[in-house]
């Protein structure tokens, strides 16, 4: 198949980036999207151009790192995957592709269309954690957790950091990410400890770091490529609210 | 606890509690107005006569309008500070399929749910609070004739009903978010409730919408 890319180039972070058209070949329908992007970037190289910057790593999507916005959504049009997992198969011959790197304040562009997420490092650094040793993996009995609230941590835990969530949300809003690590943590009696002062630190980094409020309009739970629901949210509401009473 | 204010979630909260006592006072509303399809309005100005003397409702009055100040004055607040959060826009939007237009676009509604009320203000409240009222006798009772004052508007101008239904449309679409929206701020909203409490809001917008756009339907067509 033959495409057209509309890809944002920009030289550094403090540079103003521009859009740049490209036309592609002999696109294989069975590339996933960053095979497609090797392939392009191979092509600038022979003519002496400079690559496009992405990032990536496991490209089977449990790392979260090759977050795109590509045609106005992260990630894609398909639902629940990642850039990485998401096939040329989507696109038609002859389409136009446009591709952007995430957008918001907390997210600043390092270089094409690579973005700076180390602000979610920030908002775990302030206290997605179990601040005493936990030790390692217990005995399956030893430590009782209900089949309910393991299913509930599990389906949290699958956040893999990706940040689709604020680049889907109209307010930039890292909610979504920040509920998943504390609704995950919170499910189990060593985290549960904290639970109340882990979710007022997190918020609190998160509302310092430039991130959005949240107004619930589910751009978030639907762009998730782990599928994490807006529940989440409530619950993390739920959390940070009676936490705050009780100061 | 106070500091939770200065957190977004407490900003959100704020919106959350102001809507739902809004909400609630909605209904009320609608059910002392639809007492102007009955008869021929005796009910409608007894009704409203007994809101306007009933020491309950004076004192719900105030904070009736101090919810609508907080509601709107914070509305713009977090509007404006959610708008810097994307300094630079993207260039190419598609639709996710989930996402509603009127929870993307909860502020452009609530704007011309507020011009729309100002127009209302002026219309009722601000005539029967102070300005000239007609009275009326019902078995020696004298009050005030609301009735003749909603009637005349409505009949007399037929834009005046399409003005009346167009807000009672946008203030439905408001509401089928904002209902829903304002239990999820809370933390009332479970994997199970998320469905019900969605459908519920439906409900509620379109009883909302309804209800007050045959008000001015009524008038204009059987009057």
């Amino acid at each position: 198949m033959n495409i057209t890319l509309k890809i944002w180039r920009q030289k550094n972070a403090k540079s103003k980036g521009r859009f740049e058209t490209y036309k592609l070949n002999n696109v294989a329908t069975d590339m996933s999207f960053l095979e497609m992007l090797d392939y392009l970037n191979e092509t600038l190289i022979t003519q002496g151009q400079e690559p496009v910057a992405f990032e990536h790593d496991c490209r089977e999507g449990i790392c979260g790192s090759c977050g795109i916005y590509i045609n106005g959504r992260p990630h894609g049009n398909e639902r629940r995957t990642t850039t990485c997992e998401l096939r040329m198969t989507q696109f038609e011959d002859g389409c136009t592709i446009t591709v952007e790197p995430w957008r918001a304040a907390a997210f600043p562009v390092i270089k094409d269309l690579v973005v700076d997420r180390s602000a979610f490092d920030k908002i775990i650094a302030a206290g997605g954690y179990i601040s005493t040793n936990a030790g390692a993996a217990q005995d399956a009995n030893a430590i009782p957790v209900s089949k309910h609230n393991a299913d509930l941590a599990f389906d949290t835990a699958s956040c893999i950091g990706c940040g689709a969530c604020v680049a889907a949300c109209k307010n930039a809003s890292a909610m979504l990410f920040v509920a998943a690590k504390i609704a995950h943590l919170a499910q189990f009696p060593q985290g549960r400890i904290e639970a109340a002062e882990r979710a007022k630190k997190m918020i609190a980094k998160m509302d310092e770091l430039g991130f959005g409020g949240c107004t619930n309009t589910r751009a978030c739970e639907a762009e998730c490529p782990k599928g994490i629901s807006i529940s989440t949210i409530a619950k993390l509401n739920r959390e940070f609210i009676s936490a705050k009473i009780k100061d | 606890m106070i500091e939770i204010f200065n957190s977004s979630i407490g900003k959100k909260l704020i919106m959350s509690i102001s809507g739902l006592f809004l909400m609630a006072f909605l209904l009320v509303h609608l059910g002392v107005n639809l007492m102007l399809l009955v008869g021929d309005g005796e009910a409608f100005n007894r009704a409203a006569h007994f809101m306007g003397t009933n020491p309950a409702i004076k004192i719900m009055e105030p904070l009736l309008a101090f919810g609508f100040i907080f509601h709107i004055i914070y509305g713009t607040y977090i509007t404006l500070k959610n708008r810097q959060t994307r300094p630079v826009g993207y260039a190419k939007w598609s639709s996710n399929g989930v996402t509603s237009w009127s929870s993307r676009n909860m502020y452009i509604l609530g704007g011309t749910v507020f011009i729309f009320l100002i127009i209302h203000i002026a219309n009722f409240f601000w005539k029967m609070k102070f300005g000239e009222m007609p009275t009326i006798t019902y078995n020696g009772e004298v009050m005030d004739d609301a009735y003749s004052l909603v009637a005349g508007l409505f009949t007399q101008y037929w834009w005046y009903d399409l003005l009346y239904v167009a807000g009672a449309i946008l203030l439905g679409l408001h509401l089928s978010h904002g209902f829903w929206s304002a239990f999820q701020t809370v933390g009332w909203n479970g994997t199970q409730w998320i469905k019900r409490l969605e459908i519920a809001a439906y409900i509620y917008a379109i009883l909302i919408a309804v209800g007050f756009s045959i008000i001015p339907l009524y008038f204009l067509i059987f009057k």
